[in-house]
């Protein structure tokens, strides 16, 4: 889950950090006011989950608080990349010598942390990587033992930083390193460092992402940073199907049938599980198909569950037919999941052989579940069917043959 | 033969007395000839049994009641106490820990597996339905219950790994059916740091007479498809592979998770396209459906060569 | 009793509903809460669980022979 920047600064002032004097406002009044405070020129900043902030005019330089507030208003109106700001910074204009780059991420085949540094900094760091691939350093850190001081001395060194810029940058990115572990986080970057005139160091801009996994144990936290539990900050906000899909799934606690995504299309899609359904979204699109939506079922939901998860997928506008289909099951049962989606029609007032176009599932239970579908008419396919042709079926039938 | 498990491995089960777990140990119990499920550990239980199977309050008095050291542990407690169990489970001499829960934080993954690496023992998971020996031996959910595994999974030449638990079994159903059965088939996990990789039982499987070549189902997100690129190119394998890609409409789409946890495009190395680059270019032959893979695969067994 | 779902029905004869003592196995062995007890604690079947029912015979377990049916009915009233 991506913090906005007034979030992660916030997170970097309490791992003892140095941050600018700045504020946060949704009202650019208080825009005015914050930079009254500050008194000197000022940089006011949208705040939104979307990169290409400055290119789209969400940043601007006020030399006056008048100023800062008309600009606090336009970038408050201003939508980028889809995302209405949650509001603006003001930030005083700090006097930077030199801006440098800090951050930390977990690389997945060492399965460590790792410290990246660089005396290159305000600019995107895979960037420098690839320029000026000496000016970046990379150091891992153990999962279990101390973190010390020497682990960032190292990194930071490596770029060929001395003198009394290694020796303040050292606990910085000493710091930056345990808040990424201490609050669960993905990615923890601050960017630019900047240092000032007087040789102190000062984090300018900051982006933090926590696992969602994991946001459980940092309630306090997110309580006081006003992160509210229902905030997705997935990279598209969700869509009313979409967390009518999530209202389904939480129905009961019993397996997963949601994890909705939609699609403009008129292909109806009850599918499932992880890995199946990603290989029938592909197989769909790959025959012509236009699905409405994707979906997973897995863990063996409970009957009410599947119906509930048909249901809304049934009740699309556009949606005419589903098509049912996943892997070969061995949790999931088979004959649950037929129950379901033949509930789903039956209280919708529909004929299930005539809305479910195809129930390709095979596995665990397939006999009773293929009793009842034989009941129902419902068109049925067992293993000896690919999840390709299933596919290919499920087009062809509600779409028509491709012209 | 087989990697990770043979019909002579011990196991047990933490967190024994869950409601997936009473069903896993089960259908273990049943499937082949090898289960040796000697205990489970749910704390607080002591001395209930589950399908037979002894339940004790920690691992130690497990391995104290089975008079020698238990190989191995198949871990389904909640997210929370997970890294608790697998500790507990290393410090008590298991070397291979297969873990089914899912949506456990990557700080404890990671632990685990640093703590598992400094012991010598293997983390399979986590989020992951664990190992199958055709007709020998499974540790885990994988193939559900003993009657449809049987269904799925045959012995054979053929080693499987995979990123997601059912098509682990879709592609092992797929291969038994055009008469290509199964050495060993993994279900890795679908996290973003699992504790093996494709990369990592490689070795294994090249050190198995028995398995001739690999098929893997992947997915975007990750460097796990390069890391395996590379081990091929740097050891000059002799094993053939074939490679499933999953998940290709995701490249359309960046920062949004689809399937598993560690699906995630995050950079353009994390792509469909760039990863089907990496592996073609290892000599790695990625297919486009399922069922092509047993005639891909049998091919280049049949050629002889790995490339 | 009988309760009719849209794929299971369960019956139960009357002497064994009215046993409070059986009610309450009956309602601890159903892993979808199919049974529950009355005030009185005789026997109750929650009909909007009845489609839940996994076919694991734990109440036909639980319960003297006979005195529990469970029927699909998708497969002619079989019963399980």
């Amino acid at each position: 889950m991506r913090l906005f920047e007034y979030e992660a600064r916030e997170v970097v002032k309490r791992a003892g950090i140095p941050v600018t004097d700045y504020g946060f406002t949704t009202d650019p009044a208080e825009a005015a006011q914050i930079a009254q405070r500050i008194g000197g020129p000022t940089v006011i900043k949208s705040q939104v989950l979307s990169g290409g902030r400055m290119k789209a005019g969400g940043v601007k330089f006020a030399d006056t608080p008048e100023q800062a507030e008309a600009y606090a208003k336009d970038i408050l109106a201003l939508e980028i990349g889809g995302h209405t700001p949650r509001g603006v910074l003001v930030d005083p204009k700090a006097e930077v010598e030199q801006e440098y780059y800090a951050g930390v991420v977990w690389d997945g085949t060492r399965k460590q942390p790792v410290m990246i540094f660089s005396p290159v900094g305000g600019i995107d760091i895979e960037q420098v990587a690839e320029e000026q691939p000496e000016k970046v350093g990379r150091r891992h850190f153990s999962n279990i033992l101390p973190l010390s001081d020497f682990q960032a001395k190292e990194v930071i060194a490596s770029t060929g930083v001395t003198g009394s810029a290694l020796n303040r940058l050292v606990p910085i990115v000493t710091r930056l390193a345990k808040l990424f572990v201490d609050n669960d986080m993905v990615l923890a970057e601050i960017n630019p460092l900047g240092r000032l005139a007087d040789g102190s160091f000062v984090a300018l801009d900051a982006h933090m992402d926590m696992e969602n996994e994991a946001r459980g144990r940092h309630r306090k936290l997110l309580a006081d940073l006003g992160v509210g539990e229902e905030e997705t900050r997935q990279a598209r906000e969700a869509t009313p199907f979409e967390l009518a899909g999530e209202e389904v799934d939480a129905t009961d606690h019993r397996g997963v049938a949601g994890n909705v995504t939609e699609f403009d299309g008129n292909l109806g899609l009850v599918i499932g599980a992880g890995g199946g359904s990603l290989t029938l979204f592909d197989a769909v699109r790959a025959h012509g198909g236009d699905p409405a939506n994707y979906c997973e079922i897995g863990g063996n939901p409970s009957v009410a569950k599947a119906c509930g998860l048909a249901k809304l997928v049934l009740g699309k506008p556009g949606v005419d037919k589903i098509a049912v289909m996943m892997s070969i099951v061995s949790n999931t049962r088979v004959d649950i999941v037929a129950r379901g989606v033949i509930k789903a029609c039956v209280e919708l007032g529909y004929d299930p052989a005539e809305k479910i176009a195809i129930f390709r599932i095979p596995g665990a239970w397939e006999e009773e579940g293929f009793k009842i579908l034989e009941k129902y008419g419902v068109d049925y396919a067992d293993r000896s069917v690919s999840l390709n042709e299933a596919a290919r079926r499920a087009v062809e039938k509600i779409q028509g043959a491709p012209a | 033969m087989s990697i990770l498990i043979d019909a002579d491995t011990t196991f047990i089960v933490q967190g024994i007395t869950g409601r997936e777990a009473v069903n896993l140990t089960r259908e273990c119990l049943d499937y082949g000839a090898g289960a040796k499920v000697v205990g489970g550990v749910t704390p607080g239980r002591l001395g209930r049994d589950v399908h037979g199977v002894p339940v004790f309050d920690t691992v130690a008095q497990a391995v104290e009641h089975h008079g020698s050291p238990i190989y191995g542990s198949v871990v389904t407690v909640p997210p929370a106490f997970t890294k608790d169990a697998v500790f507990e489970a290393i410090e008590n001499g298991v070397q291979l820990i297969v873990i089914v829960t899912e949506r456990i934080p990557r700080r404890d993954v990671a632990e685990m597996v640093e703590l598992a690496n400094l012991r010598g023992a293997r983390i399979i998971g986590p989020n992951c339905l664990g190992i199958i020996v055709p007709d020998v031996i499974k540790m885990g959910g994988i193939g559900g219950p003993a009657k449809n595994a049987s269904q799925a999974y045959t012995p054979g030449p053929i080693g499987v790994i995979s990123r997601s638990g059912g098509m682990t079994t879709e592609m092992s159903s797929t291969l038994s059916a055009a008469g290509l059965g199964q050495s060993t088939a993994v279900s890795i996990g679908g996290d973003a740091i699992i504790g093996q990789t494709y990369a990592e039982l490689m070795p294994l499987f090249e050190a198995d007479e028995q398995t001739q070549g690999i098929v893997i189902y992947t997915e975007p997100g990750g460097r796990m498809e390069a890391e395996l690129a590379s081990w091929v190119t740097e050891n000059n394998s002799r094993l053939p592979i074939v490679a499933f890609m999953a998940g290709r409409f995701m490249d359309e789409m960046p920062g949004m998770s689809f399937g598993h946890a560690g699906t995630i495009v995050e950079g353009k190395e994390d792509t469909a396209g760039e990863k089907i680059a990496r592996l073609a270019q290892a000599g790695i032959t990625v297919a486009e459906r399922i069922e092509d893979i047993p005639q891909m695969i049998g091919e280049k067994i049949a050629q002889g060569s790995a490339r | 009793m009988r309760a009719d779902g849209m794929f299971i029905a369960v019956e139960v004869d009357d002497q064994a509903a009215a046993d409070t003592a059986l009610a309450r196995k009956l309602t601890e062995a159903c892993p979808v809460d199919i049974y529950a007890q009355r005030d009185d604690g005789a026997l109750q079947i929650v009909e909007q669980n009845l489609d839940e029912c996994v076919l694991c015979r734990l109440c036909l377990d639980a319960s003297p022979d006979g005195a529990v049916k469970v029927i699909k009915l998708y497969d002619d009233g079989a019963v399980l």
